[in-house]
């Protein structure tokens, strides 16, 4: 188990290199000058050039490249241009709060995801089944940013029961977290209920049957436990979705996140901060997944990393 | 010589009218897709949406960039059956101007992604050793970007509008179609038939082409249907920012962005446009999934 875990994480290196550098090749091809931006049309082209100097924009690509990987390595995000603060630190403030959005969205979407998947699998092709799976396609149809918006309205404007923004109490969460974690919902719930329809023809489930068990308790007890597999890696996908799906939820309830954040930084031409923050979001995507092939182990006994 | 397999399935348009042949694979999809009301709905969605982009400036009761002041943000009414935009223009109109964006973005960015992505997974899936290795390795890379991330990256990097955001769509798409192209291939590849057909002196283009290719086509139909849904999804994302495509043009996610900051008074401008996404995307989903349950039940799990 240690030496696989080891293994992983070494695993992950070559893809956030491979990260780094797509970024960096994509910031490269923008249209337009971020040392001309940030100077605005009256500078002097010594000052352009000492700025881009300052920037290390006067390298070719490969030495940029080489440069940032190594101040990556010891922690050196670089400064944002917009407001001249370690990149690192800009991120550190936000950082908490994507994160908590996002695990509080997965929380919420595979509780919900699974409870609607059982149920949903105990009578298949009832009608409760039908509705179920309507509702969950309905779910994961919806553009999550017009969900806020239409929850915003609705719950924030209408009615008033929750904030319209921000931070601060738990009621500040749940308008973004249910709109955030609502395609996830339709997900899951769809591949529980299939995964569990696969098991329950299994033949252990025929056993539990033979010995008298009722419907509830073997979906609950035998088959669920060996249902979850799939489902759980397709959690590890939709973490993606809700990280992605963060940059949304934060712009519609001005969520202080890293979403935000980025998109700030992308209109500001900050290529620095957009840089660092994109590379956080696939750090923290990379790690979730491999948290989650690590529950493997834990859900499935049978299953051993060496 | 031609070896035909219980996997080979056409979707030719003579096999999903009336089979001729009471058993044919074919006829067997259409009876089962025909049988899924919920798959016909799909498809009723998504031909009624391209007749609308198709015939936009027929459908549409008003020039969709004709600006009324007087009337902005009008509520639903005989005039204005969905109401006005915040610069008086007939939100219906712009809902149908606006699929002719969304289609046109989604179907090239699919097909840009079927064509290079399915053409990466065939190749890594059945060439093997390191060129798989490599390949998959590069797909690794774009996949660890979180879902928007990459497209607002490339977006960022290339700038807006119809023609990059395209592109964005399309490269946050090629990862997805090559892994599910690869595993197709892995186990098609060792199929007994293809075995035969390579101890028989077919070449490797002969395999590719006349043998494997014909055998994922099901799946890849399948998949690019559920992907034209999320492409839908993710244009709409991008214009909603402000990073996909630019005003005038009537984009849907362009659409519920401008009507955010009335969204108070007059919600109507931020709902119909919502409401169009939604059911598009219902339809490609709707379609998607009747298409996989048609063709091959054992796909279920697969996507």
């Amino acid at each position: 188990m240690r030496r696989y875990v080891i293994r992983r994480l070494i695993g992950i290196i070559p893809v956030m290199l491979g990260v780094i550098f797509v970024t960096m090749l994509t910031i490269e091809l923008i249209p337009g000058d971020p040392v001309a931006m940030m100077l605005g049309e009256n500078a002097r082209p010594e000052q352009e050039a000492a700025l881009r100097e300052h920037l290390g924009l006067d390298q070719p690509l490969p030495v940029r490249y080489v440069k940032y990987v190594a101040d990556v390595a010891t922690g050196d995000l670089g400064r944002s241009i917009q407001t001249n603060r370690p990149v690192l630190d800009e991120i550190r403030d936000v950082w908490p709060n994507t994160l908590v959005l996002a695990v509080a969205a997965m929380a919420l979407a595979i509780v919900a995801g699974v409870v609607v998947g059982v149920i949903s699998a105990v009578r298949p092709y009832g009608v409760i089944d039908s509705i179920a799976r309507v509702l969950a396609l309905i779910g994961l149809s919806m553009p999550i940013f017009w969900l806020g918006l239409v929850m915003l309205y609705v719950f924030a404007y209408y009615f008033r029961l929750f904030p319209v923004g921000g931070t601060g109490s738990w009621k500040h969460y749940v308008l973004p977290a249910v709109a955030l974690a609502t395609p996830s919902i339709g997900i899951l719930s769809r591949m529980t209920r299939s995964s569990l329809l696969d098991v329950m023809g299994e033949d252990f489930i025929r056993t539990a049957r033979a010995k008298g068990l009722r419907g509830a308790s073997i979906i609950t007890r035998h088959a669920l436990r060996n249902a979850m597999i799939p489902v759980m890696s397709v959690v590890g996908l939709q973490f993606g979705q809700l990280l992605g799906g963060a940059v949304l939820t934060e712009t519609i309830f001005s969520w202080p996140g890293l979403g935000r954040l980025t998109v700030r930084g992308v209109f500001a031409r900050d290529f620095v901060l957009v840089q660092g923050a994109v590379l956080t979001f696939a750090m923290a995507f990379v790690l979730i997944n491999l948290l989650i092939d690590l529950s493997y182990a834990y859900i499935d006994p049978r299953i051993h990393y060496d | 010589m031609h070896i035909s397999t219980r996997e080979s399935i056409t979707t030719e348009p003579r096999a999903l009218g009336l089979a001729t042949k009471p058993r044919s694979p074919a006829g067997d999809v259409a009876r089962r897709f025909v049988r899924n009301r919920l798959a016909l709905a799909g498809l009723f969605i998504v031909v009624l949406l391209a007749i609308m982009a198709i015939a936009a400036p027929v459908i549409a009761p008003k020039d969709p960039a004709a600006s009324t002041l007087a009337d902005a943000r009008a509520r639903p009414s005989r005039e204005y059956l969905l109401g006005a935009d915040e610069l008086g223009r007939d939100i219906l109109s712009r809902i149908i101007y606006g699929s002719r964006v969304a289609l046109l973005v989604a179907v090239l960015a699919v097909g840009a992604a079927t064509l290079v992505g399915g053409g990466i997974g065939l190749i890594a899936g059945f060439a093997g050793g390191w060129i798989d290795e490599v390949l998959m390795r590069l797909m690794d890379i774009l996949l660890a970007f979180p879902y928007l991330l990459l497209a607002i990256a490339i977006v960022s990097a290339l700038g807006s509008g119809v023609e990059k955001t395209t592109i964005a769509v399309a490269i946050w798409a090629v990862p997805n179609f090559a892994r599910v192209v690869r595993g197709q291939v892995l186990t098609l590849k060792e199929r007994d038939y293809v075995l035969a057909a390579r101890a028989l002196g077919a070449r490797t283009p002969r395999l590719l082409l006349v043998h494997i290719t014909p055998n994922i086509i099901a799946p890849i139909i399948v998949f690019a249907s559920l992907y034209m849904a999320n492409a839908i999804l993710l244009e709409a994302a991008l214009s909603f920012l402000g990073l996909g495509v630019q005003p005038p043009q009537a984009s849907w996610g362009l659409m519920v962005a401008s009507g955010r900051d009335f969204l108070r008074v007059d919600p109507h401008v931020t709902t119909f446009p919502g409401i169009a996404i939604m059911i598009t995307v219902l339809g490609f989903n709707l379609l998607g999934d009747g298409l996989r349950d048609a063709m091959d039940p054992r796909l279920r799990n697969r996507f």
